[in-house]
């Protein structure tokens, strides 16, 4: 009963997102406003009913209707509520719910919030998410039906992967959706200004919180992801490039150069073209990633629905979507002139330079993921891209990048003096020379990638701040004026010096991890000892262990180290009802680093494979990305950004 | 189910440690051990989803991992070892991609993308410049003449 | 120029678009053989039917005829659902030779004994060495080589029914015409 009430709520969403669609372009063209407030109330429809489709399969899944097939597939009676109910979106039909669910509660709220716009503006804003809308619908309804019955229905059903019953489970993909399809509404808006054949501050204004709020989603989900495999996988990795990762990655990229064009675009009106291309690439990248996961083009660990009808389908929508973007870009957006004139040496500049090094960042990652299709259509091999690829193309574009980062904030608008900026920012580039030159003598002159890494990391660290200190005049040590001015500062200078500091914070992260990870592996039984990166580790007992769906070899090791003594545990465990095997590894550590501890296979007379890693600073990366979207959220919680629009005085003038 | 069996089947063969190497497999010389771990860092295990051979727990990966260190004692150096495993999986197998005709593309994509980029906002620049100092440059004789025609016209407001 | 610079990203889209659209047909997980019109790497192996004599595999065997390399393993599934189509295929007079890969002991003996023998020859190779050197990637995997010893065709995974009379059957007759 109920997966026939969700399916028929999938029909009728599907049905309203083309109504949506059809009525707000009529009803934009027309200038009508009686049938744009109708195309609005479909919107608004459509949402209640993708939230009722999302909730039947939710409900599915907390009651166990094993006669649904996709409940059976991925739950079982002993699987916790909580992985039940997050199994909701780890089945790629589910998940396309979910991502349809997000791209209406983008409509809903562009209805609702979306009233300071300009109506037909804003009409025809919604007509284009109402179009994505029901492309996603019916992709779910005609290759992904959620809801397909199994009779007879079986008892029990299947377990969710072991590997995704996690607290990781339960937020990683909502939040990456939250960034993917957030970019939608950029993309909406471009297509929106195209079609109108204007752009302007106002534009801009409008856009920033959308993209700002899509790239806090994704920074935060990126992360997650990265953190996730790093404890749940139990091998310590935390980035593998691996196609699916990339296709997170480029949006992100492209995302972050999104999210500064349009505050050139806001603050002085430079900038157009770009901005708009961004914001139909950006989304396109986001379909893209969709397409790839989804249609067996490329091997991934990551994989989902491995199936070419419905490739097919996610890219011939792609096309379409993105296709008719670029084409309408190629025709409209060379007529949107600008007049904002900068000098080489301003923000304006110093943007540009960013966007430019963010766009070949992202052309490599998407040119190291496709590439192996590209030979495997032309030619009789194959050949595989991984990581040395990147290490070797990737690595040195973002490192000029990061130079750039640290003067962005502090350059000034439309025109700079080199001898000035040099002036502002002279101690922080002192600082981060420094760190360099003492990395150097540290490691020696064969580390230069360590040194560099560090170098920067400082350097980002120490300029990000700058502009705070500038601001607070702690030179001239009145302490009163100071404290006012501390008090009194925008929010927004805060969000841009948390952001780029933790953007520092992952560089140094990323750098330690890569360059001073160490490992050991050998062969334990209970008492044996090793000594490895300063630290003691014994192992105090091996034993089986039971858990509420699994069976597991439990090793506790003491581990006694610098900073203290403390007790660690690692499982392998096993799965008999999916036949799963996982290791839950042991990580100790603090913001300097961690220990990780691994069991591996049991030789059936005491001994266990152990493996240990020494990861220093690997927190860094992910405390970084956190800092990176608390600088988001701040910026985004900055009024002057979130009431976006122009006052309703201005619009009534204006209109 | 099939789809979820693909995904249980890669995930489950993910849920190794990166380091899968085992102690017997290793070698006692220090320098040849460590060379053999680089190695198998380049080298993708063929019958995973996007693993090492260094990271994989699969049956092939183990041998393959066995096999770079057989060579290595028999004194190849890494290109011939390298160049073993190519004849016998292709290029498939190298996690860096080899250089050649058919990958010039990829190998230069990167930079050449930087570049376009750069002369294309050089470019940019430039038409600014120009249309900066084209809006300075003082009126012509023309312009003076119209100038004036239209200050006589219209009367100050 | 200028509009040059504006049309050129749905241009490169298109052709990527494209790239992909080709991409989706194919499976990336089949690997191209690097034997492909080159001789048998040289391996000599034993039998791993106990028993009988002088009926191991050597890579001097494949000569004469066309023949097939059929890579098998008891701990096979997909080995299993093949068999009775190799049974077949030797009752037919069709030349088959097995590699017995990676089966430690005398399994590989056994699982024959129990569900019957296609093979003339078959090497042994527990190690897995030869099976290496071959570019097996796993079973079961069949060859298709000529009446000089050169590999022509790999097929990865089972041998159907529509694979033999669609693929190889036909290579096999065109092979059996060479000169």
């Amino acid at each position: 009963m109920i997966a026939e009430v969700g399916h028929l709520a999938l029909i009728l969403a599907f049905v309203l997102a083309l109504v949506q669609t059809v009525v707000l372009f009529w009803g934009a063209w027309r200038g009508d406003s009686a049938v744009m407030a109708m195309g609005r109330a479909a919107a608004l429809l459509q949402l209640a009913f993708v939230a009722l489709a999302f909730g039947c399969i939710a409900w599915g899944y907390a009651s166990l209707d094993f006669s649904m097939l996709l409940v059976a597939s991925h739950s079982n009676v002993d699987q916790p509520l909580a992985y039940r109910l997050a199994a909701t979106w780890g089945s790629h039909e589910g998940s396309m719910v979910l991502w349809t669910l997000i791209l209406a509660l983008h409509g809903g709220a562009l209805a609702v919030f979306g009233r300071s716009l300009r109506e037909t503006f804003l009409a025809r804003v919604m007509a284009v998410q109402g179009l994505l809308g029901a492309a996603f619908l019916g992709f779910s309804l005609f290759t992904s039906n959620p809801f397909q019955r199994l009779f007879p229905a079986p008892l029990q059903g299947a377990e969710l992967n072991p590997l995704l019953q996690d607290p990781g489970l339960v937020t990683h993909p909502p939040l990456l959706y939250l960034g993917y399809v957030g970019f939608s509404t950029a993309f909406s808006f471009a297509i929106a200004a195209l079609i109108e054949g204007r752009v302007d501050a106002a534009w801009a204004r409008w856009v920033r919180p959308w993209v700002l709020a899509a790239w806090i989603a994704l920074t935060l989900g990126i992360s997650l992801g990265s953190h996730w495999a790093y404890y749940e996988l139990g091998w310590g990795g935390w980035w593998f490039w691996d196609p699916v990762e990339n296709a997170s990655l480029m949006p992100w990229l492209l995302g972050t150069a999104l999210l500064h064009s349009a505050l050139v675009l806001e603050k002085r009106g430079a900038l157009i073209s770009w901005t708009l291309l961004l914001a139909i690439l950006t989304f396109s990248l986001s379909l893209i990633g969709t397409f790839l996961v989804r249609s067996g083009v490329l091997t991934s660990v990551h994989a989902f629905a491995v199936d070419a009808a419905r490739g097919s389908y996610v890219l011939a929508f792609t096309v379409l979507a993105t296709g008719g973007g670029l084409a309408l870009y190629a025709w409209r957006a060379p007529a949107m002139r600008t007049g904002a004139l900068f000098g080489p040496v301003s923000k304006e500049a110093g943007i540009t330079l960013n966007n430019l090094f963010l766009a070949a960042a992202t052309a490599t990652v998407f040119l190291g993921t496709f590439y192996p299709v590209f030979v495997d259509i032309m030619s009789d091999n194959a050949i595989s891209v991984g990581p040395p690829y990147y290490n070797i193309t990737f690595t040195p574009l973002i490192l000029p990048l990061l130079l750039l980062v640290g003067f962005g904030p502090i350059l000034h608008w439309k025109r700079d003096q080199w001898r000035e900026v040099l002036g502002r920012l002279g101690w922080a580039l002192a600082l981060g020379a420094l760190a360099l030159v003492a990395c150097l003598i540290a490691f020696g002159p064969g580390r230069v990638m360590a040194a560099l890494g560090i170098g920067l990391g400082v350097w980002l660290i120490a300029s990000s701040a700058v502009p705070l200190l500038r601001r607070w005049r702690l030179e001239r040590r009145d302490w009163g004026t100071s404290g006012r001015l501390i008090r009194t500062t925008p929010l927004a200078i805060w969000a841009v010096a948390l952001a780029h500091m933790g953007v520092g914070v992952t560089t140094v992260g990323v750098t330690a991890m890569s360059i001073f990870e160490t490992n050991h592996v050998q062969r334990m039984a209970p008492g044996d000892t090793v000594q490895f990166a300063g630290r003691t580790i014994t192992m105090d007992s091996l034993e089986p262990f039971v858990g509420p769906n699994y069976r597991a070899d439990r090793a506790v090791f003491s581990v006694t180290g610098p900073l203290g003594a403390r007790e660690m545990v690692s499982e392998r465990r096993f799965y008999p009802n999916s036949q799963n095997q996982t290791t839950e590894a042991a990580i100790a550590g603090n913001v300097l680093g961690n220990l990780y501890i691994s069991v591996g296979e049991n030789d059936g007379i005491g001994h266990v494979t152990v493996r240990i890693w020494d990861h220093p600073f690997v927190g860094w990366i992910w405390g970084g990305a956190v800092l990176m979207a608390l600088g988001g959220l701040v910026s985004l919680s900055d009024r002057r950004l979130r009431l976006g629009a122009p006052s309703r005085k201005m619009k009534e003038t204006a209109a | 189910m099939k789809r979820l069996a693909a995904l249980t089947t890669a995930l489950s063969l993910m849920a190794g440690p990166a380091l899968a190497v085992l102690p017997e497999e290793q070698l006692k010389d220090p320098a040849l051990e460590a060379r053999a771990r680089d190695l198998s860092k380049e080298i993708r295990c063929v019958v995973c989803q996007n693993q090492t051979i260094d990271d994989s727990d699969a049956p092939l990966a183990a041998d393959l991992r066995v096999i770079v260190r057989e060579r290595l004692l028999a004194g190849d150096t890494d290109q011939e070892v390298i160049d073993y495993l190519v004849a016998r999986y292709g290029t498939f197998v190298l996690l860096k991609p080899p250089v050649g005709v058919d990958t010039l593309v990829l190998w230069l994509g990167p930079l050449a993308a930087v570049l376009l980029g750069g002369v294309g906002v050089a470019f940019y620049w430039r038409s600014r410049a120009r249309a900066s100092t084209e809006a300075v440059r003082p009126l012509d004789n023309d312009e003076k003449a119209r100038l004036a025609a239209l200050l006589k016209e219209t009367p100050p407001s | 120029m200028r509009r040059l610079a504006f049309i050129a990203p749905v241009v490169v889209f298109l052709g990527i678009a494209v790239a992909l659209f080709i991409g989706l047909g194919r499976d990336p997980k089949i690997l191209p053989s690097m034997l492909i019109d080159k001789p048998l790497p040289a391996f000599d192996l034993p039998d791993a039917r106990p028993g009988t004599v002088d009926r191991g595999l050597a890579s001097t065997d494949f000569t004469g005829e066309p023949m097939l390399l059929n890579v098998f393993g008891s701990w096979c599934v997909s080995c299993r659902v093949e068999h009775p189509m190799l049974l077949r295929l030797s009752q037919e007079g069709v030349p088959v030779h097995g590699l017995n890969w990676k089966d430690p002991g005398d399994a590989g003996a056994r699982w024959l004994a129990d569900l019957g023998d296609p093979y003339s020859r078959i090497g042994y190779d527990p190690t897995g060495r030869t099976g290496i050197d071959l570019g097996v990637t796993g079973a079961p995997e069949t060859f298709v080589i000529d009446k000089r010893g050169i590999v022509r065709y790999r097929h990865v995974g089972p041998i159907t029914p529509d694979v033999w009379d669609e693929t190889l059957a036909p290579l096999m007759a065109r092979l059996r015409a060479e000169a």
